[in-house]
């Protein structure tokens, strides 16, 4: 065996072992889900509903509802969120894994987070912009009797809307093995209109609207008095932006007074790209502690932060596994 | 000494850090303690915005994030939620990303359904959902909400909801909150809502933290509040608990305050490997120079 694959074989192990004395320590089990029924009402006729919903609940809710009816069927261990909870679980584990080297159970978790993501887009892009937004506009009747009851009547065929079908259809002309020039027109069109708009938006709130703000008095009056302290931030920010400015200006050699201020503009943009540094550490510990707290929580239960099983550890109960959900 | 940090594997250094995590989270999780947080002026502000409206306010809420961005945007949302439900605010929520409508669904189920079942659908909150478009949802709704909202994410038709009377447009609300994970996301918002109609407008935001340094030229006539990244969550959420929550707080209120434990330990790890990766370089360089 090689000495690399040696130490997978013991991580792997002593996985297992921490699973199973999980197991022992606590036997009612952990990374189970729970959930609650919930009647849907369908209209005024039919109050108590018609189908039912099932939401993610609390295990404490679970075990309250049992202690006061054994018999009850309105909370119940569900098999599917349970599956969920391990799959989640794994999956975190395998994408953590990566720290150590690519590997295989890497790999596996990235493809489905690929395929996933891939078909999501896929359906969410046809039920909520072919769908209301095309057919919607198009054939609003036909919209009304097939997927969208809830579409008011007031809706009438908008043939304005046949261009943005049109336009679709030329740009999916490229899958033709003939005439695949067909969808650069439309290509053409995005471009076109996404660039008018993003320009007229960064000329106004990027360019102007940001000379506006760095208009600010240096010798800030605040009651009658002079305040030191405002007055030292609009100095800081006016001098920041003059220095960045001067050091992006290569019209001049960077010497004497240009070159001065220029490395000065340096300072300021280091000290930027620190705070987004920082900025980033930050955000990527609080990534890492909401999947270690997933693992501690929701799947072995060795924390419970938001009392989901408070009464679960006074009671010591046994939880069967498989029930509703 | 100097030789086993010089070639150390970066694999130690992986695993120091989630110690540095994972111990927090579990010391913190098991007794339930969070650090003391003082607020700052930029979470101050958006707290004053939204608790200064007065009760019963239209505040329009964008979810513009995905499970990706859960750990550090989870947090503000719910505690955007609460405040605005402390404050008997109509919150109408949207979303510009196709997993922000799960993010609505999220907290309209653990804050709204389980906390306040009271409150009644399309007439103290309503769910607008996603819409395809990006920055084009922003541009047409500061005009005409009802183009491309005709129904509610249930596919109820928007005349027929109640708090959506008289909405033409989201000039019309007293509030914009947004949380942002990217793109389409804050800037957006300042870009195609807050800039053309300044007098009509008013936004506060929740960002991750790689959004905030690009947010903050913004700061304050564009965007009077901002709460990057989980630090301004914890603050925020600091805040909101000490004027609305009570006795006894529900730890899903404490999210962000749980979640600077383990701030605070690695970030105490990243200065420490920081001065010593210099160190190491400095000494490798005098080494280099006697040579």
């Amino acid at each position: 065996m090689k000495p690399e694959n040696r130490w997978w074989v013991i991580l792997f192990a002593i996985g297992a072992v921490l699973l199973i004395a999980r197991w022992f320590v606590m036997p009612d089990g952990f990374g189970r889900a729970y959930v609650k029924a919930v009647p849907q009402a369908v209209d005024a006729e039919n109050p108590d509903g018609r189908w039912v919903i099932y939401e993610q609940a609390p295990m404490a809710d679970y075990l309250d509802a049992e202690r006061t009816n054994a018999d009850q069927s309105v909370y119940g261990p569900s098999v599917s969120r349970t599956l969920g909870t391990w799959i989640a679980a794994l999956l975190t584990l395998f994408v953590l894994s990566f720290v150590i080297r690519d590997n295989p159970l890497y790999k596996v978790a990235e493809s489905i987070f690929i395929g996933v993501s891939a078909a999501y887009w896929m359906v969410t892009g046809f039920w909520d912009t072919i769908v209301p937004n095309l057919l919607g506009k198009l054939a609003p009747g036909l919209l009304r009797d097939w997927a969208v009851p809830g579409l008011g009547d007031d809706q009438h065929p908008e043939l304005a809307y046949l261009v943005p079908l049109i336009l679709g259809i030329m740009l999916l002309w490229r899958l033709s093995p003939v005439g695949g020039w067909i969808s650069r027109w439309p290509m053409a069109f995005i471009i076109g209109t996404f660039c008018g708009l993003r320009l007229m938006s960064f000329l106004h709130a990027d360019f102007l609207t940001q000379i506006r703000n760095t208009i600010v008095s240096l010798y800030v009056v605040d009651n009658g008095s002079f305040d030191a302290w405002q007055s030292l931030k609009n100095l800081i920010l006016v001098v920041g932006v003059l220095c960045c400015l001067v050091y992006f200006f290569f019209s001049l050699e960077h010497k004497g007074l240009v070159g001065n201020t220029a490395r000065v503009g340096i300072w300021f943009l280091m000290i930027t790209f620190g705070a987004a540094f920082g900025y980033t550490v930050m955000g990527r510990i609080a990534l890492l502690a909401i999947r270690i707290e997933f693992l501690m929580d929701d799947w072995l239960w060795l924390i419970d932060p938001t009392n989901k099983r408070l009464l679960a550890e006074a009671a010591g109960f046994f939880l069967p596994l498989f029930g509703m959900g | 000494m100097f030789e086993l940090f010089r070639n150390i594997d970066r694999r130690w250094i992986f695993l120091m850090m989630f110690l540095c995590v994972a111990v927090p989270i579990f010391v913190i999780g098991k007794y339930k303690t969070t650090f003391p947080e003082k607020p700052l002026v930029l979470a101050t502000n958006v707290f004053n915005e939204i608790d200064n409206l007065p009760d019963g306010s239209r505040v329009l809420l964008a979810f513009d994030y995905d499970p990706g961005s859960e750990g550090e945007l989870g947090p503000m949302a719910t505690a955007f939620t609460r405040h605005c439900i402390e404050k008997h605010h109509k919150m109408y929520f949207i979303a510009l990303w196709p997993l922000g409508r799960q993010m609505i669904d999220n907290a309209v189920n653990r804050i709204i359904k389980a906390d306040f079942p009271e409150l009644r659908y399309g007439e103290d909150y309503v769910n607008l959902g996603f819409k395809a478009g990006n920055e084009g949802v922003i541009k047409v709704i500061v005009t005409d909400l009802r183009k491309l909202y005709t129904t509610d994410s249930r596919g109820t038709a928007t005349d027929e909801i109640p708090m959506m009377q008289g909405i033409e447009n989201i000039q019309q609300m007293d509030l914009v909150i947004n949380v942002s994970a990217g793109y389409p996301g804050t800037k957006e918002w300042v870009q195609y809502a807050v800039t053309p109609f300044p007098d009509r407008i008013r936004l506060v935001a929740g960002c991750t933290g790689v959004q905030a340094p690009l947010l903050y030229p913004y700061i304050p006539q564009q965007l009077p509040g901002l709460l990057a990244a989980i630090k301004g969550a914890s603050e925020y959420e600091s805040l909101v608990m000490a004027k609305y929550g009570g006795e006894n707080i529900s730890g899903k209120y404490l999210e962000a305050q749980r979640r600077m434990g383990p701030q605070l330990v690695a970030h105490l790890l990243m200065i420490f490997l920081i001065i010593a990766g210099n160190v190491i370089y400095f000494v490798e360089r005098r080494r280099g120079v006697r040579q």
